[in-house]
């Protein structure tokens, strides 16, 4: 027997929200980093379950969720050297140290 | 084309030689060029404009021109002048010709010190040649702005503190004169026709309905007094005078603060004469204080410069107060105020600059005998103060009689008694004159230092000199220029009765 | 007589030569261009004057007023427009003739007196310009320019007596005047404005054929129960009292006397000082039909003489004395003209009188003050304390003084007896309480130009060991023989025939018993001030410690001087212009720098909410979307 769709739905529901609590919550960079990679996939997760359940005949969630992982792997390459950089300047990734150009 | 639109070409055309000289030879050559061509196309202008009328020309503003601008408002490039415009444009083409010469040697930044100067006198030559309400506002915001980064880079003192105030006050003031010039913009067809910016459209068709008059009176006529220097909103002037460089002080209190009572001429009072006549009674009794407020100050003050500011804001409430009398004689005193004050103040501020510029202060306490050191300076210091305080034969007593004999012919006894107030400034004017005279300019000479000052250079001769020359002409004979102001207010006075 | 114009065009042309070319002339080449222009000027006035009273009288018997020059300058409205012209009438014409030897003279004086000075050339100039302004407020054909020429000579005096500018007490002194008598300008100013509001005009001759326009055209309007008319023309003597150093006006005139002497001579003591008393003279058919600014002037004038000439008795600095001596003398011509109630010849003898006076004491006072130049030339001092014995260094000037002295203490023959005697008569007539009052003045006069003529003649003999005084050179001493050759003769010209109230002819008689009692005053003062000043001795000092409270207040000048300072500075700056100034530094800038700062102090506050922390505005948006999510629900339910 199939597994309901709401299972999946909770999952990225869960999967979500942990990722906007750890955004929120955690100060290091590349935790924030690592929480909006959470929030992606939850979201990928919906695509792929819609497709599956709602439009079973069509691939175009599925497609979408493949190039939502290709441009997160881009962020993150981006966004890790930024950090990178951000700690050889300043020698920690805690984002409340980053207000050199606050007002 | 028009040949008005010459007054903005040419100074456009300035900006673009100034932008490709290369050394101070070439920058001076270009500003001298054409501060001169500007100077001999305002004579030009008035000899013209005076031939017209000798061949009967009636017409109320002569060389007009339209060019549609922008369809969906109604906007015209409009041009056009009368007498009170042709002298105008005279003070200015004076006034920057001798600014020319008064900033010889201004540094740093020459060439960009000329470019935003020429480009704040195309915003008043344009403000003075306007007759659509859009276009004058927006020349009146040209001339605002690079006050403030003349005062801001090249001025002395809080020169930021300064910059800053002049430019939010004035535009506080141009923000009142939006509100006003739109509502005269959608009262401008009662009938339903279409809405116009055109000043003579609008005073023709008597279009701005009495209801709506008493609150865009106020609005237009606040707006631009307070570019007028009116009580209270004058606070401006002092600080931004003190910090401002020489040429831009003579410009700024020679022509820019005329600009606030041209506009209340043109705008509030000719548009909206109902109120003019209902409501001036609040804004005379304003000015009336702001001319016996300004002199008194003027008393006190230690630094030349804010006693010169202060003479001024007396000087400029004069005028407003001559305007609110609304008769013709009383308002020509006014035209010729604003002519007569434009010249000395703007002689006032070169010299001061002159003096600053050897002595590297403005304390008057600090400073005396320098009639001994710089005889020249000195004496047209001496000259200039006279024309301030009215002596016949230069500028200042023409027009301050003018003012008063025109107000005091005015039917009601209030206003007669806030004239006989006004008359007091005259008294005061000589105290403030001739302590600055005595402490500054006789009597013993204060600082060792500047026994080796040398007197006036050729090219500071040339600028006071030129102003000299006006403020005396205009004295000895002001006949024709009464004339030719006067018979341009008949159309103003007309729609006042 | 067109030519007059020149009369004015040809100062006006030296000053400007000799003002633009300055440092350029030779001193000398400038004095003598100077002067040669001032004697063609001089000559053209005599001419005119001569041409004037001999050409023929109308039917009533009246030189008639000529106007030969006018043209209109600037017109204000359709009635009131500034002429400049030349109105020719006998007091015009007598006061030219005034002007023009009395500035000759001392354009030849100062030749010797200037000579070496530096700004030789500045003072030539400055000489025209005032003869020009001079000139041209006596021929004035209308109050208004009278008005510009007032000025114009108001600044002519400003900067001669400032002309010593590296001096501090010349330019204060330069500076009291013009500010003092610009206050009494104002007063003139707005009676002009009250005047020509009310007649329409500016124009003299309009003003005195019709005086009573301005009662009917005011309609009785009246202010603080006096008429409106009344006020103008006491407005308008409030500028002539200015000039003419009226109490309390009059503070300004004797610290002029740090000018050059030759300056004194001229401005302060013949010629801009009576311009107050022509002013009024100008305009008499208008004062007449306003009675009490009439005996306001009487009353003006009579406190001033006597006050002037209380102060003069004390004074020991002796140009001091002759600037009050000189208040008191200008206070007889205005008492004068107040007496004369009406356009009558007998009743209206003031108006005669006091120009006659003001013609003489022009050419007595200005003889005094050259020889007082002469003696500060020679002792160079102006305090009396140095002098004594002069007679016998500077005979000429001695005896050109001692004429002097005895036509202003009013003994016969010389030319003040005579204009003083009908002063006298005059106010005799009119009131006995300003006779008397006046007799006494006329007394006092004698008293102390004899203490001044003894104390510097005789007196003492002066130790010569250091320096020995000596007689001016022939430029100065010139003026002075002239000058006291027209005081011995004036008073025998027949001038109530030339100048009379109405302009018929007047025939001057001596009134005997006013003549008499007013020649035994003079005498007997004359005899007291030579039995106290003629040798030294200590009476005075003991007489002065005697009447110690009186001496000093006097010689402090009744502490008239110390009110104006404290009005000015204590209560004009301290109360008036410092306050207002901070007021406007605090109060008004305060307000337009606190709207500044309340826009500052609002955004300060709020930029918080601006961090920058994506943290923060997560939960400010998470918070945000379930609260419109929530209010949605409760709404939509």
């Amino acid at each position: 027997m199939e597994t309901p769709m709401i299972y999946y739905i909770v999952l990225s529901l869960v999967m979500f929200f942990a990722g906007v609590y750890g955004f929120i919550t955690r100060k290091n960079m590349l935790m924030m980093l690592i929480s909006i990679e959470l929030m992606l996939n939850a979201v990928d997760i919906n695509f792929a379950v819609f497709n599956r359940f709602l439009f079973p005949g069509q691939m175009e969630g599925m497609i979408f969720s493949i190039f939502a992982i290709a441009i997160a792997a881009a962020e993150t390459a981006i966004a890790i050297a930024i950090i990178i950089n951000i700690y050889r300047h300043i020698s920690n990734i805690d984002a409340d140290n980053l207000d050199d150009m606050k007002y | 084309m028009n040949f008005l639109s010459l007054f903005v070409l040419i100074p456009i055309l300035m900006m673009a030689g100034l932008a490709i000289a290369r050394d101070m030879k070439q920058i001076r050559t270009v500003a001298v060029t054409f501060s001169t061509l500007q100077l001999g196309l305002a004579i030009y202008t008035a000899i013209k404009y005076m031939a017209e009328r000798a061949a009967g020309n009636a017409e109320e503003m002569l060389f007009q021109a339209s060019t549609i601008w922008y369809e969906p408002l109604n906007i015209h490039y409009a041009v056009g002048v009368d007498g009170i415009s042709i002298v105008m444009l005279l003070l200015t083409a004076i006034i920057v010709f001798a600014g020319v010469f008064a900033s010889w040697k201004i540094e740093p930044l020459s060439k960009e010190f000329f470019l935003w100067l020429t480009l704040l006198s195309i915003g008043v030559y344009g403000f003075f040649i306007s007759i659509d309400l859009f276009t004058m506002f927006m020349f009146y915001e040209v001339a605002l702005i690079p006050m403030y980064l003349l005062i801001g880079v090249w001025g002395s003192g809080k020169k930021n503190y300064s910059a800053m105030k002049l430019t939010l006050m004035l535009m506080g003031g141009s923000a009142l004169l939006m509100l006003g010039i739109l509502g005269i913009y959608y009262h401008s067809a009662p009938e339903g026709g279409a809405l116009t910016m055109n000043i003579l459209e609008i005073a023709h068709n008597n279009a701005i309905p009495h209801e709506w008059q008493y609150y865009l009176f106020p609005l237009t006529f606040v707006g631009f007094g307070i570019l007028g220097a009116m009580f209270p909103f004058h606070t401006w002037s002092p600080d931004g005078h003190a910090s401002a460089p020489t040429a831009v002080s003579m410009l700024h209190a020679g022509v820019l603060m005329k600009l606030g009572g041209y506009g209340c001429f043109r705008v509030a009072i000719y548009l909206m004469p109902f109120a003019a006549q209902e409501l001036s009674w609040i804004f005379l009794i304003l000015t009336g204080v702001s001319v016996v407020y300004g002199a008194f100050s003027a008393c006190v003050q230690t630094d030349l410069k804010y006693i010169n500011a202060y003479s001024s804001v007396s000087h400029c409430g004069l005028v407003l107060f001559a305007i609110l009398m609304l008769n013709n004689t009383a308002m020509t005193g006014a035209v010729m105020q604003m002519l007569s004050h434009g010249l000395m103040t703007a002689l006032f501020f070169a010299l001061i600059g002159m003096i600053y510029g050897r002595t590297h202060t403005r304390d008057i306490r600090e400073m005396g005998g320098l009639m001994q050191i710089m005889p020249f300076l000195s004496v047209c210091y001496v000259i200039a103060g006279l024309a301030s305080l009215g002596l016949p034969g230069l500028s200042g007593f023409v027009a301050e009689m003018t003012i008063f004999v025109g107000s005091f012919q005015h039917t009601d006894t209030f206003h007669r008694v806030f004239t006989i107030v006004a008359c007091c400034s005259i008294v005061i004017t000589a105290v403030y004159i001739l302590r600055v005279v005595g402490k500054l300019l006789y009597g013993a000479v204060q600082d060792e230092h500047h026994r080796q000052l040398t007197d006036a250079t050729w090219w500071e001769r040339l600028s006071a000199v030129t102003l000299i020359i006006c403020v005396a002409a205009i004295g000895c004979l002001p006949g024709w220029i009464s004339n030719l102001i006067s018979n341009s207010l008949n159309a103003i006075v007309e729609r006042l009765s | 007589m067109e030519y007059t114009v020149f009369i004015l065009a040809l100062p006006l042309a030296m000053f400007l030569l000799l003002g633009l070319l300055d440092s350029k002339l030779k001193p000398r080449v400038a004095g003598i261009l100077g002067t040669m222009g001032m004697t063609v000027c001089t000559a053209l006035a005599y001419l005119t004057a001569y041409q004037f009273f001999t050409q023929p009288r109308n039917a009533e018997g009246v030189i008639p007023s000529q106007v030969p020059f006018n043209v209109e300058w600037l017109r204000f409205t359709e009635h009131l427009h500034i002429d400049l012209g030349i109105y020719l009438d006998p007091i015009s014409v007598m006061m030219l003739v005034v002007i023009t030897t009395v500035s000759l003279m001392v354009h030849i004086y100062s030749l010797g007196y200037m000579h070496g000075e530096k700004g030789f050339q500045r003072y030539y100039a400055f000489l025209s310009l005032f003869s020009m302004s001079m000139l041209g407020l006596v021929v004035a054909t209308n109050i208004f320019q009278m008005y510009i020429f007032w000025e114009l000579v108001g600044v002519s005096s400003f900067l001669l007596i400032g002309f010593y500018y590296t001096k501090p007490s010349a330019v204060a002194a330069s500076k009291k005047a013009f500010i003092v008598t610009r206050f009494a300008d104002l007063g003139f100013l707005i009676g002009i404005l009250i005047l020509s509001f009310f007649t329409k005009t500016f124009d003299f001759a309009t003003l005195t054929a019709n005086p009573t326009a301005i009662i009917s055209e005011s309609a009785g309007a009246t202010f603080l129960g006096c008429s409106v008319a009344s006020w103008a023309l006491a407005l308008i003597f409030m500028g002539g009292a200015g000039k003419s150093a009226m109490f309390p006006l009059h503070i300004w005139l004797p610290d002029a006397m740090e000018g050059p002497t030759p300056v004194s001579a001229l401005i302060h003591a013949a010629t801009m000082v009576v311009a107050g008393v022509y002013l009024v003279a100008r305009l008499f058919p208008v004062y007449c039909v306003t009675p009490e600014v009439l005996d306001l002037i009487t009353t003006v004038g009579a406190i001033t003489a006597l006050y002037a000439a209380i102060v003069a008795c004390v004074q020991t600095d002796i140009k001091r004395v002759l600037a009050f001596s000189t208040i008191s003398q200008i206070a007889f011509m205005i008492v004068a003209l107040g007496v004369a109630s009406d356009t009558n010849l007998h009743t209206g003898l003031g108006y005669m009188a006091s120009m006659f006076h003001l013609f003489t004491h022009a050419m007595f006072k200005a003889l005094l003050f050259l020889g007082a130049g002469a003696i500060i030339h020679a002792v160079h001092s102006n305090e009396m304390a140095d002098m004594g014995g002069l007679r016998k260094y500077m005979p000429i000037t001695h005896i050109t003084f001692l004429i002097a002295c005895l036509a202003i203490a009013g003994i016969p023959p010389f030319s003040g007896f005579f204009s003083k005697d009908e002063i006298l008569t005059a106010v005799m007539e009119k009131s006995t309480f300003w006779g008397v009052w006046m007799t006494v003045v006329a007394g006092l006069t004698a008293f102390y130009m004899f203490r001044l003529y003894f104390r510097i003649f005789w007196w003492k003999d002066t130790d010569c060991s250091h320096h020995t005084p000596h007689e001016a050179p022939a430029t100065m001493t010139l003026p002075l023989i002239f000058l006291a050759l027209v005081t011995c003769v004036a008073g025998f010209i027949p001038f109530g025939e030339l100048v009379s109230v109405n302009g018929e002819p007047y025939h001057i008689h001596l009134n005997w018993s006013v003549a008499t009692t007013s020649i035994i005053v003079a005498v007997c003062a004359i005899l007291l001030a030579t039995w106290l000043y003629m040798k030294e001795n200590k009476k005075p000092t003991a007489m002065a410690n005697a009447t110690r409270t009186l001496h000093t207040a006097a010689y402090r000048r009744f502490y008239i001087d110390e009110i104006y300072l404290f009005v000015t500075h204590k209560i004009i700056f301290g109360l008036i212009s410092r306050p207002i100034a901070w007021f406007d530094r605090h109060i008004i800038d305060g307000t337009m720098d606190m709207f500044a700062h309340v826009t500052q102090w609002v955004s300060a506050r709020i930029k918080g909410l601006q961090s920058g922390s994506i943290q923060a505005y997560v939960w400010i948006l998470i918070v945000g979307t379930l609260l419109i999510a929530t209010l949605t629900i409760c709404y939509c339910l």
